[in-house]
């Protein structure tokens, strides 16, 4: 085998958004991965950790505030992609909620999980689950603040030894 | 394609799925977990395999998540029992399409 052929055998994936659409995407590789046979590893660093935290966790937003790429299409209004979604329309409260409504519903058809069912299938899957240390005292959080899957709090130190070997990937969202 | 499983010819495709699961027994899932890797199926094996041969004539779409909670299996026990990728190998030893979906 060449090494052109060298096959993808860990991902791991830094997250450091916050908002709903800020995580999915990288749950949605980290399981993908699992599900491929590929090794998968979740490091939560700044407002990632909001995917960890269980105060937060279960009420992620999708933000209609200074998101320039939203428009009428997504989260499913019905309403033609050219439109744009206008940010004084996003400030409205409530409107957040309504759109993340809305796609929580579309991502339920689909079959995609709820973020803590998410985080828990990959954990079950194999996949672990870091925070990253320096965020974790920069938001005064402790480990009994995160839910119960998350395999360590590491130092960026920690998550390059973490990731270390041959056909790993870095990939940072 | 033809492909000769367990002393059998049988329809495939590129990557050795049967495209017709009514050709499909349990001699020919034994050959394709030899071939994946997965060694002698055991009767947990086979539950799952039947539950994904059910699904797929059913018409349903199969994902990770609806396997974990179709109270055949946890997520922990079907990654254990076909390691390198759950879904894909018991598909393919199912005798059924291999899985479209991304979760």
């Amino acid at each position: 085998m060449t090494d052109d052929n060298q096959p993808v055998k860990k991902m791991s994936i830094i997250v450091s958004r916050g908002s709903l659409d800020g995580i999915y995407p990288a749950l949605i590789m980290a399981n993908g991965a699992r599900m491929e046979g590929i090794e998968a590893s979740l490091f939560f660093t700044f407002f990632g950790l909001n995917a960890l935290a269980n105060k937060t966790l279960d009420s992620l937003k999708v933000s209609t505030v200074g998101n320039s790429a939203l428009n009428m299409a997504m989260p499913m209004l019905g309403l033609p992609m050219t439109m744009p979604f206008p940010t004084w329309m996003g400030a409205i409260p409530g409107v957040s909620a309504f759109a993340t409504h809305l796609m929580n519903k579309e991502m339920e058809k689909l079959d995609i999980p709820p973020v803590r069912e998410f985080l828990e299938l990959i954990s079950d899957s194999g996949g672990k689950i870091f925070a990253c240390k320096l965020a974790m005292d920069m938001f005064k959080l402790k480990k009994e603040d995160l839910m119960d899957r998350v395999d360590g709090v590491l130092t960026v130190g920690d998550f390059y030894n973490e990731s270390a070997g041959a056909g790993t990937h870095i990939l940072f969202t | 394609m033809k492909k000769n499983i367990a002393g059998t010819e049988i329809d495939v495709n590129e990557e050795g799925y049967l495209t017709d699961m009514s050709q499909w027994n349990e001699a020919i899932a034994a050959a394709i977990a030899v071939e994946e890797g997965i060694g002698t199926l055991t009767d947990a094996h086979m539950k799952v395999v039947r539950y994904l041969r059910e699904q797929q004539a059913k018409g349903a779409a199969l994902t990770i998540r609806s396997m974990g909670k179709s109270g055949i299996v946890t997520t922990k026990e079907l990654y254990d029992l076909f390691p390198g990728g759950p879904l894909k190998k018991s598909s393919k030893i199912a005798g059924i399409p291999k899985p479209v979906g991304c979760i």
